[in-house]
Formats: structure tokens, sequence, C-alpha cells
């Protein structure tokens, strides 16, 4: 009887997922199960449409729909759900950036990934297994000092290892390397790893369940704009019209801003990353090479997920050539040499929008009621939840949200760069 | 990709050095103040999919700068020529 009532669809609508579920779940043979998110049809008008449903605009949608009032809110994905950078990144999280612009919008989204599984109900498998930044040299360890230093000026943790504290935690590392020997780390311990497919489908699960319409296969083909005013977006699913307009199509910034006569500060760049076959444990944390442009941590499935630059040219291809492939499979080899007898199982591109100061704009656009969020070069995913919160409260209440208000378009013609490596207007070097 | 040089033939693309985009044009110097023409030209791109102009540098090779016409949704390279 008892059974009976707990396993009545009724008792559930709508699902929380929970151990409770999950149990009871198995006593049916899991076929209560239900779509995480529904097959919405586009309706004629949305108070707020948002175009891109990848992880910037569903986190967006959320967040609007969870803490602001304003009405219906549609998201259009041109494919389905996850396929844009949120399903093909290196799923590391950090907040251990340098510059007064960066450090509160980055620890806001920290925040927000610690208390993201309880907000949402999802498994992100968000994972604080913590980031180690390697120096080898003393300008190097100098510069980490000076960012650890402002990150814990912002009240967060960071810790400098010397070459034996290192040591301790990494045996296997490769100190003596003749032409990079390792001195030490910057160490995040709360940065981690998110399982990326799970944060995309987990906030558009929660937004679904706020009422968001999630309109997949809807690909944005036109801008409506009368008198310097945003009135809606054509799309190969018909017409619809709008209050206001958001934008979060990284990757494709200049194509969908060029519907709305946007010139941006923005060159879109191929990046690769790379998993090998699966492993046992192996790799506890996220250690990146400070003498080249390597970054690896170890999924749970036991694959190393690894990447580095990106290839150099501009591209709206979603691939890249092996010049980089041999290059980060060099940086690898030359911190950890144990993983060259690990095979290549996969590698990937996918297409980064790459700023001319390496930071990202979330901003209003000269256009009336049409808002921007893009420009997240290749550390979108990191941001996901702030980006999300962020642009909610722009769009909400059209003024930005104080972590993010340096992020404006407008920074680059008044000089107001945050250029987090140094390497000035130069898309392809940040 | 392979580019093929017009002094040293076709040869691998980690030879070469990307270096920016040769569709924008260096305005005339206009004093210390910044003007909108200098913006555009610094920061601005329209970033298009299809052919771009763009210079590249044989770093590893005759050093000679090239301007590659490129599509950047294929990777194919429709034209080298010397500046």
């Amino acid at each position: 009887m008892c059974i009976t009532l707990i396993a009545s669809q009724e008792f559930f609508a709508p699902m929380r997922y929970s151990a409770f579920s999950v149990i009871t779940q198995a006593l049916r043979g899991h076929t209560g199960w239900k779509p995480a998110w529904r097959k919405a049809e586009p309706a004629p008008h949305y108070d707020v449409v948002i175009i891109g449903g990848g992880g910037g605009g569903l986190a967006t949608a959320y967040y609007l729909a969870r803490h602001h009032n304003v009405g219906r809110i549609a998201v259009l994905e041109k494919g389905w759900l996850g396929n844009g950078s949120i399903g093909r990144n290196t799923t590391i999280i950090r907040s251990n950036y340098g510059l007064p612009g960066n450090i509160p919008f980055y620890e806001l989204s920290m925040k927000l990934w610690e208390g993201l599984e309880q907000d949402i109900n999802y498994n992100a498998m968000v994972s604080q297994r913590g980031i180690f930044n390697i120096y080898h040299n003393d300008a190097q360890r100098d510069s980490y000092a000076r960012r650890g230093n402002a990150m814990r000026l912002h009240g967060m943790e960071a810790e400098l290892l010397d070459r034996a504290q290192l040591r301790k935690e990494f045996a296997y590392l490769d100190y003596e390397n003749a032409r990079f020997p390792i001195q030490g780390a910057l160490v995040q311990r709360r940065a981690g790893t998110a399982r990326h497919d799970a944060v995309a489908w987990g906030y558009a699960r929660a937004a679904d369940k706020l009422g968001v319409d999630i309109i997949e296969n809807c690909e944005v083909t036109g801008i409506d704009i009368e008198n310097g005013i945003v009135k809606g977006v054509q799309t190969t699913r018909g017409a619809i019209t709008a209050g206001k307009v958001g934008i979060a199509v990284a990757g494709a910034s200049s194509l969908v801003g060029a519907m709305a006569g946007l010139r941006l500060p923005i060159e879109s760049h191929a990046l690769q990353a790379f998993v090998s076959e699966g492993l046992k444990p192996l790799l506890d944390n996220v250690i990146t090479f400070g003498a080249g442009h390597f970054y690896i941590s170890q999924s749970d499935k036991g694959g190393l997920v690894f990447g580095g630059d990106i290839d150099g040219y501009n591209s709206y291809a979603a691939r890249g050539n092996l010049p980089t492939v041999e290059d980060v499979c060099e940086g690898g080899i030359a911190l950890m040499p144990m993983i060259g007898r690990a095979r290549l199982l996969r590698s990937w591109g996918g297409i980064m929008d790459m700023t001319m100061d390496g930071s990202p704009i979330i901003d209003k656009t000269p256009v009336g009621n049409l808002f921007f969020n893009g420009g997240w070069c290749y550390g979108g995913f990191k941001a996901t939840p702030a980006s999300g919160f962020c642009f909610a409260h722009l769009l909400a209440r059209e003024e930005p949200h104080p972590v993010a208000a340096a992020y404006r378009l407008d920074r680059f013609a008044e000089g107001k760069l945050i250029d987090e490596k140094g390497a000035g207007a130069q898309p392809n070097l940040h | 990709m392979r580019i093929a040089c017009p002094h040293c033939g076709p040869r691998g693309l980690d030879e070469f050095l990307y270096t920016q985009d040769a569709s924008v044009t260096r305005p005339k110097d206009g004093g210390a103040a910044p003007t909108p023409e200098w913006t555009d030209y610094v920061y601005l791109r329209e970033n298009a999919r299809g052919p771009r102009r763009e210079y590249w540098y044989h770093s590893a090779g005759c050093h000679a700068w090239l301007v590659l016409t490129r599509d950047v949704s294929t990777h194919e390279i429709l034209s080298v020529e010397l500046p």
C-alpha cells in the first residue's frame, strides 16, 4: 500500500531528483522517469528572448526566471542543447585570476558552482579537487605570487608551494627537466572540475521547471530593429516578437551581432581538446604546465582530459590541425613523462570568441533592448554560472551587476582593457 | 593545412606564423587623441565566415610575408600572394 502510494506519478509531480526518487524508480523498473525538459514550440511573443542554448544562455534563463520577474522567457537554440562549447570543453572550474575587473566575477562564479547542485537539483559532478599552476623560474614564481596575493586581497585562498612542498603532493612530475625544471606551484584548492554536459542539462531542466520555453532546432536568421530598438527575431521556425533580446552565442557572436549591425572586438578561433584511453586513477587534481600551455585532469571514467593553446589562426571550422596536437602533447610529456605511453582516444575542436583583450563582454548594445553576452575566449565554462547570473541581472534591470561592471563593450574605445595576459590587441595570443 | 609559399613551394603549417587580418587599413596619424577610425582599426573586426585575407610570415623558411586568402569555414587556401 505504502509502496503504491509513493510510486504513483502524482506524488512526484514535478519530479524532484533525490535518493528517494532513485530508489522508488528502481522498484518500478525505471519506467516513471520523465524528460528533463519539455520540447517547447515557439510562441509568437516573449518578454525576453535569449539567443543561444549553451551554458550562458541556459544559465541566464534560469537566473532570470528564478530571481527576476520579467514575464515569459524563451531560449532559442540552433541545434540541440549542449552541442556547442558547453559540451566540448575540458571541464575546469577555477577563479584564480589576477586583475580587479576579473577576480570578483570569477569568485562569484566559484561560489555559485559550490551551491549549484542543490540550487538546480541536478548532479553536475562538481569536484573541488584543486588546481596546481606550476612555475618553472623565478620570474614566473614572482608573477604567481602576485596573482595569489591579489586573490587573497579579495578574500580568497591561494597557496604558493615550493619544490619540496610540491614533491610531497606529486612525485611523478619531471622536476629535473633540463629545459623547464619545476620550482613550485600556485594552488587554488577550491578549484576543480564539473561535468560539462550535466551543467547544460541541469540548467535547462531547472529553467524549464520555472516556465522557460527551451526551443531547440530554432536558428535565428535575422534581428528585427525599428527606430533603433529591437522588436523581435526571425527564425527558421517563424518570426518571434520580443520585449528584450539577449545574445549569448559565444563562438558565433560576430555572425549574430552582424544581424543587428554590430561590429565587435572579437575573432573566432579553433581550440582543440583531447582525451586519452581510460586509465586507473592517476591524477587527483587539475595541473597546468607553466613553461608552455598545457592543462590536464582525469575524468571519473578514467580518461585524461587535456588541452593547450588555440590553433592561432581564425576559424569557423570546429576542428584544428596537427601542429597544435604535437605542441600540446609535447607540453604534457615535458611535465609528466609517464603519460607518454597512454594512447589518445579522441580529440575535437570548438570555436572560441577571442576578444582583443582576452576578457568577456556583458553589456547593453547601441541597439535599444538588445543585450550582449560573449567574448568568453577559451575560458567560458568556469564562468557559466556567473555569466548567466550577471546577464540575467543586466537583462532585467538594464544596469550591470557590480561584479561584471568592467565587462563593457566600449572599454576598447575607452582604453579600459582587462588584459590578464598582457598580450595586446592580438586575439590569437590571449 | 599546407601553404604554397611562392619562394619555397608547399610547406607544412608549422613553418608559418599567422600574424593578422589583412583587410584592415591603418588610418592616417590623427594626433594624440583617440579617433573612431583608430578604435576600429585596432579592435573591431568583421569576423565573417568564408574567404578572408590575412598576413602570414614564413618564419621557419624564407622569412617572406605572405597574404593568404583563406576560407575560415573550411581552412581551404584560395590564394597565396606576396604583399
